[in-house]
């Protein structure tokens, strides 16, 4: 891929870095067409076609792991090596280990997404694909652990940046986490199958210890990292407080570990676990709000950046997002609000309004402060940055209002009783009564969606400009020599 | 305090929340406690623009 500039490419390797930001918007675009078809599936049924292979079972980890691990987790590739090499000012340490972390992770998406339309999964949320998928992960994130360490290590800056402690924190804990959730034992050497080591309650409690901790490290701290890089360096002034970062490093770090068991509460688990991890939720808050405030803060003193720029509106709204959805958080994990949330919609429109508007909206600012950069352009739209940002917008509050109003009706349905003591109503009139908002939600999709689909054609445009830019660059040097 | 206290799990996880908790505030005062530290931490907020020639 040609169109960087030349004396960057010699200090810096942004070669990876672009394969995984187009992967990454590749990804998004898969993964959320998966998600809003899902979507429709549920609001139509007659769009399962009878055909087993896209039925909402097979269907739904295709989507989850399409825009966790192949957009989130493509964009966390692309933007870690990014910021460790610019903040250390050394380009990345590693050889051919930084192509295999490529090439690795988009066999592994594709190789997950195969095996589960065949029907394979391990029924661990968020943790589907089966034990030789689960190797083959865990031999490139130590590459990856390798690489990110390797090039902190050889550093020109001697401080090492509050982003990379982000960033490092979530190879280490997923690293943790993706080992230990997946201790299973194979039928066979030539099975796909295999069971868990763990079982019972322990097992539910070993599955939603990676769980929220891959919501924890993986959705929040890796991409904090990304947000202490470029909200500072997109609004041109430094973040807020650096004191304060580190606190939030280490509040988050701490904390967050615990509260695992808040997806468990009313179950066979200890009354003292399930207690435990809601109170280290509610503690949660402090460290959640202290960060984004940190991160608006930044823009003190630059308000108006926000009339006019589309990307610094991205990366605000996504601040915004995550604080909104850090409250809704230890909200439901209090046991009282969890005995109606749980097992309904609620549950799914928190999930996407921390996906889609805190995680999503932070890696679209970065991606479109970042890429222009790698292609050495300036983006080739940003009128359509700004339809994008509409899109995204309404449309997660669509998915988010719908979810909440199906989830709260089904958890006041689910509990109603008559004036005999029988349930009020049967479940499948809760699900008759959830329709209009199931179909709010899948056009929210559709909204959110179409801006992806704005934000590649947008990015395809701005690659093909600085393309061409360098070609033009490059001949007229030739012209001129 | 016998060798069986330390065999029990319950024991040893608010053993570990109470070294957690502490570890915490030790980190929360070594940040604030000492102004010239404290510059000295603030100062590093620059550091993503140290390279902005490149940009």
């Amino acid at each position: 891929m040609s169109g960087s500039n030349p004396a960057l490419a010699e200090q810096y390797d942004y070669e990876i870095i672009k394969k995984f930001s187009i992967m990454s918007i590749v990804w998004a675009v898969v993964g959320m067409s998966v998600g809003v078809y899902i979507a429709s599936e549920l609001t139509w049924p007659f769009l399962n076609f009878d055909i087993p292979y896209i039925t909402f079972g097979r269907f739904r980890p295709v989507h989850t792991s399409a825009v966790i691990f192949g957009f989130g987790g493509s964009a966390l590739f692309a933007t870690s090596y990014y910021v460790v090499q610019r903040t250390c000012q050394t380009r990345l340490w590693g050889g051919g280990l930084i192509p295999f972390t490529f090439w690795g992770w988009q066999a592994v998406i594709v190789l997950a997404a195969i095996s589960y339309v065949l029907g394979y999964s391990q029924g661990r949320e968020y943790a589907e694909m089966e034990w030789p998928i689960d190797l083959l992960i865990e031999v490139i994130w130590v590459s990856y652990l390798a690489i990110f360490v390797g090039t902190l290590m050889k550093r020109k800056q001697p401080h090492i940046y509050v982003a990379n402690w982000f960033y490092l924190a979530f190879i280490l804990a997923t690293a943790l986490l993706h080992t230990f959730n997946n201790l299973a034992v194979p039928i066979g050497l030539f099975s796909m199958k295999s069971y868990s080591l763990f079982s019972g309650a322990q097992d539910a409690m070993v599955q939603w210890w990676y769980g929220h901790n891959a919501v924890g490290f993986f959705l929040t701290a890796a991409f904090l990292g990304m947000m202490y890089y470029f909200v500072p360096k997109h609004a041109g002034r430094p973040v807020y407080s650096y004191r304060l970062s580190i606190v939030h490093f280490w509040a988050l770090s701490f904390m967050y570990m615990w509260v695992g068991t808040h997806h468990l509460h009313w179950t066979a688990l200890p009354d003292w676990a399930s207690t435990l991890g809601a109170t280290f939720s509610i503690m949660l808050l402090l460290p959640s709000w202290g960060g984004m405030i940190n991160g608006i803060m930044t823009l003190s003193g630059a308000w108006d950046r926000l009339r006019t720029d589309y990307v610094m509106r991205f990366m605000i709204v996504a601040l915004s997002f995550y604080g909104m959805s850090t409250f809704e958080g230890p909200l439901m994990a209090l046991k009282d609000v969890n005995a109606l949330s749980h097992y309904t919609d609620w549950t799914v429109g928190h999930v996407h309004s921390g996906a889609l508007g805190w995680v999503a909206m932070i890696s679209f600012g970065s991606l479109y402060h970042m890429i222009p950069k790698l292609w050495n352009t300036k983006l080739w739209s940003e009128k359509l940055v700004g339809i994008h940002f509409w899109l995204a917008t309404i449309g997660v509050l669509l998915y988010i209002t719908a979810m909440w109003i199906s989830g709260i009706s089904q958890g006041l349905m689910w509990r109603a009783f008559d004036d005999y003591g029988n349930l009020q109503y049967s479940f499948v009139e809760s699900v008759a009564a959830m329709h209009p908002f199931y179909m709010m939600r899948a056009i929210g999709g559709m909204f959110f969606l179409t801006g992806m689909c704005i934000m590649a054609f947008n990015i395809f445009k701005t690659i093909r400009q600085g393309v061409h830019q360098a070609n033009v660059a490059g001949q007229t040097a030739v012209a001129a020599a | 305090m016998g060798s069986e206290w330390w065999a029990q799990a319950e024991n040893l996880k608010s053993l570990g929340l109470l070294i957690f908790f502490v570890t915490f505030c030790l980190i929360v005062l070594w940040i604030y406690s000492n102004r010239d530290r404290s510059n000295r931490l603030e100062e590093q907020k620059n550091i993503p623009f140290l390279d902005d020639d490149h940009d």
